[in-house]
């Protein structure tokens, strides 16, 4: 479980401003797609990585960029703007516009960067998890020595293929790390009321997997337990489950409004003493690292980029009906009409 | 134009010798599934394989047709080019989450960035007393699948010219493989670059009295149907569809055009089978051409049973063509 926060930690301040900077940009970013979920400007079924992001920015920093494979279910939007994905492109194709990644064919749960070897963005529960095995056999199968990070969240843990791929994983020595966002919901439904074992690490014990459980709102540790890790499956050649302990501060996607429903405002509060962002903003105050009013002019920036970056978006036009038929197939259009 | 050496044997070597050719050809090129190496699969169409190219490229999985076939759309996501095998196509009913859901609709979900190349191929349609759990009929459920192709060979030319086209292209294919099918004789071109296109259907036999359409073995009943036909004079064109998925309509719609008259047979159960669909087809387009309904033979809307004498009263036969024929003509 997770060691102490308060340590020396070997990041320069540049780092953990740029660190900060990664926070503040998700956590803006996000609010401004559930905003523009209310506007009406997005539609369909958005899930935001409000409160969570510590996990996706401690993990992405241990990856080499553009050399491993990540890949996500539904509430993917932080990974890919981490993995230099285009933000514009990313708000674009939440808005269904024509300058989205997927030409707005995708829409929030199924962003794509293929690019910067993120993966999606897929909305069948646990549907993609054998995919992201898939990514590290290629990366075996190619003599490659990538490692593939595939986010699941603790509802997914329940399904039948992640068992599969598991076993599959082990037995054929698959550099795939199973990260499992446990944010103690599945949709409305909460941990004890859906895993028969709470501790989801264990899950990877009976196949030989090296699991463990970490705090996935602590972005100092998070950037250790991450770093260790994927540098073991690196040089290890074998799969890790990881269970992250993390909290979403807002509901399961943009359509749930009424939260105590499935947990009281009490516990909602205590876990906001979690929040990274405002652990993170401590630090850095405490420790003399950024000024507060530094930390401000930073916040305000990133407030006008995402702004802009909405805006941008916004001006991208909606796709042609004719776009209806592209990428069907790769070299052939299906049938037209009705 | 030079004319390649024509070489004998069946549709389970045309099959075998496809995959080989393109294993050697390709790096790429990999084959996996349940018991298709050491054990040389169930149908052996994959026997040797695995001492040639090792567990590397010859890969035994667990008994989890999910989890494997989602490995796979991992790895052509990235590049490679899977062939899984299906022990047989009722077991991808397992998978029909990871072909449809996410297979199907990679490239277009991801706008045009990422691509499945994988063939899922292996024996769809009863074999010999399977039963109920084993004899599926799954080519018009993908068939209904935007984002698939899907091929049902009727020929041992086509098995191993249409398996070239799946292996090499870019989206995700069904290849269904009739068991019934497995030790027919043919010939093919010796030209490992040889290959039959998809969405081209075509005329095995030709006549002017009516098109017996069908695809897979279904297409080797309507030949032995034709043949019946003509010794009582009746002139039966079989159009052989072989590609469900792009559906070649033009090959269809102008031998009713010629003929007036259509049967569709398909192994498949009868109701919502593909089948209904090309029927349907004939219908919408042909309408002024046609001088009788169309007719559809399609498997009995039962579950396969297991004794011989109740799978062979599913299975459509030339008697139970020749009756539909009857009507019609």
């Amino acid at each position: 479980m997770a060691k102490s926060a308060n340590l020396e930690h070997p990041q320069t301040p540049a780092q953990l401003e740029e660190f900060y900077r990664q926070m503040v940009f998700i956590r803006r970013f996000e609010e401004k797609c559930n905003l523009a979920y209310r506007q009406g400007k997005a539609g369909g079924y958005l899930h935001v990585y409000i409160g969570m992001e510590a996990t996706a920015i401690g993990w992405n920093a241990a990856l080499k960029p553009g050399w491993d494979y990540v890949i996500t279910a539904y509430r993917d939007h932080a990974q890919p703007l981490l993995m230099g994905a285009d933000p514009v492109k990313v708000m674009a194709e939440i808005m269904g516009r024509q300058g989205g990644y997927s030409h707005g064919k995708g829409g929030s749960m199924h962003i794509y960067d293929i690019e910067h070897n993120f993966y999606g963005g897929w909305g069948i529960v646990g549907g993609h998890v054998a995919m992201g095995a898939g990514l590290a056999f290629a990366a075996k199968y190619r003599e490659e020595d990538r490692v593939a990070v595939c986010y699941l969240g603790d509802g997914a843990s329940n399904a039948g293929v992640f068992f599969e791929t598991l076993n599959m994983a082990s037995l054929w020595d698959l550099p795939v790390i199973f990260v499992i966002e446990n944010n103690e919901f599945a949709m409305g439904t909460r941990l004890e009321y859906h895993a028969s074992d709470t501790h989801l690490y264990k899950r990877g014990e009976p196949f030989g997997i090296k699991s463990e459980r970490v705090d996935g709102m602590d972005l100092f540790t998070t950037l250790e337990d991450a770093k260790r890790i994927v540098d073991w499956v690196r040089t290890n050649q074998r799969p890790y489950l990881v269970e992250v302990m993390n909290y979403r501060f807002a509901g399961h996607g943009a359509a749930d409004n009424d939260r105590q429903l499935y947990r009281t405002k009490e516990e909602e509060d205590e876990n906001m003493k979690r929040d990274p962002l405002a652990r993170l903003r401590k630090y850095l105050v405490d420790k003399k690292i950024c000024s507060d009013e530094k930390l401000e002019a930073v916040e305000e920036e990133i407030s006008d980029q995402v702004e802009k970056i909405y805006e941008a978006a916004d001006a991208s036009p909606f796709p042609d009906p004719h776009e209806v038929y592209d990428h069907v197939y790769s070299d052939m259009a299906p049938e037209a009409g009705h | 134009m030079a004319t390649a050496t024509l070489i004998e044997t069946t549709f389970r070597d045309a099959i075998h010798k496809c995959i080989d050719e393109e294993m050697e050809r390709n790096p790429d090129v990999f084959v996996l599934g349940e018991d298709i190496g050491r054990y040389e699969g169930t149908f052996k169409v994959t026997k040797g394989l695995w001492p040639k190219y090792g567990e590397k490229r010859v890969i035994d999985t667990p008994i989890v047709e999910p989890g494997f076939t989602g490995i796979a759309i991992g790895a052509a996501m990235t590049g490679l080019r899977p062939i899984v095998e299906m022990m047989t196509m009722s077991f991808s009913i397992l998978a029909l989450d990871q072909i449809i859901n996410h297979a199907a609709k990679v490239h277009y979900m991801t706008g045009g960035q990422a691509k499945v190349p994988m063939v899922v191929r292996g024996p769809g349609g009863a074999a010999k007393q399977l039963s109920a759990q084993h004899s599926h009929s799954m080519e018009g459920w993908y068939a209904h699948c935007p984002g698939l192709k899907v091929v049902a060979p009727a020929t041992v030319e086509d098995a191993y010219g249409m398996l070239k086209t799946a292996i090499w292209d870019d989206n995700p294919v069904i290849f269904t493989e009739n068991p019934g099918l497995y030790t027919i004789k043919g010939t093919i071109p010796d030209d490992k670059d040889f290959s039959v296109p998809f969405g081209k259907a075509q005329i095995l036999h030709e006549g002017t009295d009516i098109s017996l359409v069908g695809y897979s073995r279904m297409t080797q009943v309507n030949l032995a149907v034709a043949e019946e036909l003509s010794k009582e004079g009746i002139s039966a064109e079989v159009v052989d569809v072989r590609s469900l998925l792009p559906l070649d309509t033009d090959t269809i719609f102008a031998s009713v055009a010629k003929t007036h008259r259509a049967v569709v047979v398909y192994e498949d159960w009868r109701s919502g089978g593909f089948g209904a669909e090309i029927a349907q087809r004939i219908s919408e387009d042909c309408f002024d051409d046609l001088d009788a309904p169309v007719l559809r033979v399609g498997g009995l809307n039962v579950p396969m049973p297991y004794a011989r004498v109740l799978e062979l009263e599913c299975i459509p036969d030339v008697k139970d063509v020749l009756e539909k024929v009857r009507r019609i003509l």
